[in-house]
């Protein structure tokens, strides 16, 4: 390990160990972490969205005489008008651009993906265990969502399966939060035994 | 105050002391366990294995180093994977923090097998709104990245030869922190049909299983498990493996808690009901 590399990895095992001190309770050097990533963040962020969008979509475009560039300049300037008073009225041509853009791309390729292709794949053979979890566990959730008839008799007993469904999911869904949760702190371990072992000469 | 209430009111710090002693143990004492792959896992790693040297594929890097722990060995292995097979990659990044730390690892690997920006693999870079970046990239790259991150101009790019837009590769593997996942499925494969894996973290993948069942999405790689099922199958190893101790561990205390604060729950309840 190099002399800089040594003092990188040094300070990157120091702030590990800023932010952990956040279990004990909260204190100047959680802050400091905190507030540096927030920082740092702000920082890189301003200059990659000035390196990939204002000089290479507004300044190079304009010095090529792309002309055609000046409509989405002249849109994005309108935004900038919520800030006055006097001329926010403008920016409302923005954001109808914006949303009528974004609500015209969005709305078919949302009903195909998110429901009809859902939808779809519930339409199955019930010649399996699999397929039949899917299609009992499916309607018996919706039914759980039906919400003008008491969850009485019959129908109380499908929309209990139905519960019962959501919370097999929502123990999965729990279970995989740990992990990512355990992976975190796994990882940060294995870079501080990392760095002990090379300052130590052993890794 | 008995001992159950005791339990039921004990400091959470404990806790936290609990999991680090147990996540400290694999660190002194190294040790392995043993990992199965699952379909979901091997149909992705399948997919690169399966292509041809020359073939390309598109490698979306879309996350940031908040979530490198669990995605960044699903990079490792999928690029050491692609560069052993002279595969060509074009990647992107489409989260506006991972863009350095993508460059990194890419060229950390490529430097391995020798391999070149602009002949063996086209490095995009970043580009804003996710949802646009990826329906003009399913038109032409080089509406979006007239220029490579490095400044290159796409079109004198060999590696972009005869590759116009997402439907000219073979497919995508995207590995991915956040919504970006849904803006693939939906405005990639929703809107063009290219072939589309996705690797997440662990928190998101519960909610992707459904895609996988609808054949919206053919292979998922869920979180640290994922990535080491991955690092087993492509024998590239970086942290995946080397977290599963630490996971195993954590989660025996974490499942001992769960099993003491309900045996300390009832226990108070059927005291207070006497």
């Amino acid at each position: 390990m190099t002399t800089v590399e040594l003092l990188w990895q040094t300070l990157a095992v120091l702030l590990t160990l800023c932010v952990f001190s956040f279990l004990i309770k909260d204190n100047p050097f959680y802050k400091f972490a905190e507030r540096l990533v927030a920082g740092v963040a702000a920082g890189f962020w301003t200059m990659l969205v000035y390196h990939n969008l204002f000089r290479d979509k507004v300044l190079l475009t304009m010095q090529n005489g792309q002309w055609a560039y000046i409509i989405p300049i002249l849109l994005g300037i309108g935004m900038w008008t919520r800030f006055s008073k006097k001329y926010s009225w403008i920016s409302r041509f923005s954001i109808a651009f914006y949303i009528g853009i974004s609500t015209g791309i969005s709305v078919t390729v949302y009903m195909y993906t998110a429901i009809f292709k859902q939808i779809s794949a519930t339409i199955i053979p019930l010649n399996s265990i699999t397929n039949i979890l899917i299609i009992v566990g499916v309607l018996c959730a919706l039914f759980y969502f039906f919400f003008s008839k008491a969850h009485t008799g019959a129908f109380g007993v499908v929309s209990r399966i139905g519960i019962y469904t959501l919370m097999i999911g929502f123990g999965a869904g729990f279970g995989l939060t740990v992990m990512g949760r355990i992976a975190l702190l796994a990882q940060r371990v294995i870079f501080i035994r990392g760095y002990v072992l090379a300052l130590i000469g052993a890794g | 105050m008995t001992f159950w209430e005791k339990l039921m009111n004990l400091d959470r710090r404990w806790i936290y002391l609990c999991i680090f002693i147990v996540v400290i143990i694999p660190a002194i004492i190294s040790f392995k366990v043993p990992v199965s792959t699952t379909p979901e896992v091997k149909k992705v790693f399948n997919f690169i294995d399966e292509m041809q040297p020359g073939d390309h594929f598109y490698l979306g890097i879309d996350y940031d180093p908040s979530a490198l722990a669990e995605l960044d060995p699903m990079t490792y292995a999928i690029l050491n994977q692609a560069f052993s097979k002279d595969l060509k990659v074009i990647i992107g990044c489409l989260s506006q923090f991972g863009v350095g730390m993508a460059e990194l690892r890419l060229s950390e690997v490529a430097a391995i097998y020798g391999k070149e920006s602009g002949i063996d693999y086209c490095f995009l870079g970043y580009r804003p709104y996710p949802a646009i970046v990826i329906l003009t990239m399913g038109v032409d790259f080089r509406v979006t990245f007239p220029l490579d991150y490095y400044g290159v101009p796409l079109d004198s790019l060999e590696v972009m030869n005869g590759i116009r837009n997402l439907m000219d590769v073979k497919g995508v593997v995207d590995i991915t922190a956040g919504n970006v996942a849904d803006m693939w499925i939906t405005y990639g494969n929703g809107r063009f049909g290219f072939p589309l894996a996705i690797g997440v973290t662990g928190v998101m993948s519960a909610d992707y299983y459904q895609y996988l069942q609808s054949g919206q999405i053919f292979g998922l790689i869920p979180g640290i498990k994922g990535a080491a099922e991955y690092e087993i199958l492509s024998g590239f190893e970086t942290t995946g493996l080397q977290s599963i101790p630490y996971q195993t561990l954590a989660h025996a205390v974490i499942l001992l808690f769960i099993i003491i604060s309900n045996v300390g729950y009832f226990a108070a309840r059927r005291k207070k009901g006497r």
